[in-house]
């Protein structure tokens, strides 16, 4: 209804900024090159830094017998496995920040992680539970209800579930949640056996049995978060002026808390609790190419999958001749730039 | 152009919780005009335009919409209808005035659709409404705060909708600002007959740029009508419990409410 006159020539150039952050493509370009450097790096280096030639046996099943063909292999699994981790973790972060409106928000600030692993660790100790299929279970329903009764406490009280309410519900459920863990754990030795490995989160394990357990929960996770990527822009302009664009604020969360859930807690099944992931990858992103969710999403996705299998790749060369395991690692490399990015000024608080 | 949208509020109750607020309010939107509700701090202006704008569910009657409840159309077909802009709305930092203005085109695209050629143009032609073009790329928080205000109006202009609700969009400018947001909805209303209603608190200019006025008072209506009608010194001692003067304004001829205090009055023994 509103007609605009005079159509200048500039105006394809304005378009463009509307559509994709500045520089988008340049960027983009930047992060797969990065990615396919750090999945070659993931092929090749390790205890056994293999040659060109092992590789090329290895990705292309020549020469079976040879030991660095099936180092190459089994190191094809992990870096997959670590990918698919990353994709996961990274999503998760956003949508969790998004929901929460709360720039530091990571699926661990909702005790989702925490929920998943007291599930599990119970499991463990009373169930005897030892296989990454039963795992995700117990995980998911260790997230999901712990994402419901934070959901639940975080609504009480004035205004619903405000992002200060629910950050708060999820610190101190998170704290309540970790003692049960250890209070659990401690006893059994079993359980400390089973469970330091796990706890620690580790792309190791990553086998071809758990990615294919991981995809399409991966799959349904990443397609719920592209979906709502416009209506989540929306949603950070306040619950009052979404509503007002035609958005349900209370069933966007609702969704998005899911599909947060879901790809936090598999990840935490499959692989332990890996922290740092989605804080980092978000706030790099945020940084470069800004606050739009539709291209944010899918770059901290990138983001994730780069950074979690570099670190793998550095815990190999640091824990050489064992591993260090990517938790640690995640954590070294997260905290000192965590606070860097917090100490930069240009930290986009939502 | 006009629009032929007939928005009612009958026997409306609503608030929070369990304090209610607008206690019974029965009311018609003009089309094609400028509404301006008036009142006193707390008496429920906001809360009457959020229940109006589904961000209240109403305790207790009905706000429709061509005759139906705006709770039973789809919220994004509303959306293309209706458009609000709250008091004081969420800033996210980093965003940049594009961006923002953008995220107005969100009811009029689909999961698939993304950006069509309609959509730009929309966007670009609400930045050139309010004269922020030249800040597009520019982010939120480098602006002043008219310049930002005319961010978020341009936003709703991107909405493209035939009623627009505006909760004080003239708070924290300076009388320049205000003057000038008001005659930018005014070129609103005249070019494409969109349908205004705002919450205003300087009563002059209310008086000056409203076609009609809505009196509130401890969430009741207790006055509506053109502003000559309706601004007399008694709603005014009703409305805002001030004692004052009604000339008309020597500029637009309307009601000039010239406020009279405790004090510098040129014979403080005189009426009180
Ligand atoms: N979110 C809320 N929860 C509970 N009570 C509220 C809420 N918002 C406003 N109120 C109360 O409702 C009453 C009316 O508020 P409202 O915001 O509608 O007033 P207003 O007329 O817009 O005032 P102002 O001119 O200051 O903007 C006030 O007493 C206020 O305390
Ligand atoms: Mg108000």
């Amino acid at each position: 209804m509103i007609r605009l006159k005079n159509s200048s020539s500039n105006s394809k150039k304005k378009q463009l900024d509307i559509h994709a952050p500045k520089h988008f493509s340049l960027i983009l370009v930047i992060g797969l090159i990065l990615l396919l450097v750090t999945v070659f790096a993931s092929l090749v280096l390790g205890a056994r830094v293999v040659s060109f030639q092992e590789l090329m046996d290895g990705l292309f099943y020549q020469n079976q017998d040879s030991y660095g063909a099936n180092v190459v292999q089994k190191r094809i699994s992990r870096t997959v496995f670590s990918l698919c981790c990353g994709v996961a973790l990274g999503i998760a972060g956003v949508l969790m920040q998004s929901v929460t409106r709360n720039p530091l928000a990571d699926p661990s600030i909702l005790g989702v992680n925490t929920g998943a692993s007291l599930f599990v660790i119970i499991g463990i100790t009373f169930f005897h539970i030892n296989t990454a299929g039963q795992y995700i279970w117990l995980a998911l329903i260790g997230a999901a209800i712990t994402a419901v009764f934070v959901f639940g406490i975080g609504s009480m009280g004035r205004g619903g579930a405000t992002p200060i309410k629910l950050v708060l519900a999820g610190a101190a459920t998170s704290a309540a949640l970790s003692s049960l863990v250890t209070a659990i754990m401690i006893p059994s030795t079993y359980a400390m056996d089973q469970f330091r490995f796990w706890q620690v989160g580790s792309v190791g394990s990553g086998s071809w049995d758990s990615i294919a357990i991981f995809i399409p929960f991966l799959v349904t996770g990443v397609i719920i978060a592209l979906v709502s990527a416009p209506a989540l822009n929306a949603l950070a302009l306040g619950d009052d002026v979404a509503t007002g664009l035609g958005v349900r604020p209370g069933m966007l969360r609702f969704f998005a808390i899911c599909a947060g859930v879901v790809l936090c807690g598999v990840t935490t099944a499959l692989a332990g609790p890996i922290g740092f992931i989605g804080l980092l990858a978000t706030h790099a992103m945020r940084l470069v190419i800004g606050p739009d969710l539709r291209f944010l999403i899918p770059m901290s996705a990138l983001a994730g999958a780069i950074i979690l299998t570099f670190s793998d790749v550095v815990g190999r060369l640091i824990g050489s001749p064992g591993e260090l395991e990517v938790g640690i690692i995640t954590a070294f490399i997260g905290a000192p730039i965590l606070i860097l990015l917090a100490k930069r000024s240009k930290v986009r608080s939502l | 152009m006009s629009n032929t949208h007939v928005f009612r509020v009958d026997n409306l109750v609503s608030g929070y919780e369990n304090k209610t607020i607008i206690h019974g309010i029965d009311l018609e939107i003009p089309r094609n005009k400028i509404s301006v509700i008036i009142g006193a701090n707390g008496c429920g202006k906001s809360t009457l335009l959020k229940t109006m704008a589904k961000l209240i569910k109403p305790t207790e009657g009905d706000v429709t919409l061509n005759g139906k409840a705006i709770n039973k159309y789809p919220p994004k077909q509303l959306a293309r209808i209706l458009g609000l802009l709250p008091q004081s709305p969420v800033v996210p930092e980093g965003i940049t005035v594009a961006d923002l203005v953008g995220r107005g085109r969100f009811p009029h695209q689909s999961l698939f659709s993304g950006w069509s050629k309609k959509d730009y143009e929309a966007v670009e032609e609400a930045m050139e409404f309010m004269n922020i073009k030249e800040f597009a790329d520019l982010d939120i928080d480098e602006l002043s705060g008219g310049q930002r205000q005319r961010v978020w109006i341009a936003m709703a202009l991107a909405q493209q909708t035939d009623i627009l609700f505006l909760d004080e969009p003239t708070t924290f400018l300076d009388i320049t600002y205000q003057v000038e947001i008001l005659d930018l909805l005014t070129n609103l209303n005249r070019k494409f007959g969109t349908t205004i209603v705002m919450v205003l608190h300087d009563i002059n200019l209310s008086a000056r740029y409203a076609d009609h006025i809505f009196a509130v008072k401890s969430g009741k209506l207790v006055a509506e009508g053109k502003p000559t009608d309706v601004l007399t010194a008694d709603l005014v001692k009703t409305v805002f419990d001030l004692n004052c003067v009604v000339i008309p304004d020597p500029i637009s001829d309307t009601p000039l409410i010239i406020p009279k205090g405790r004090y510098h009055v040129k014979d403080e023994s005189a009426t009180l």
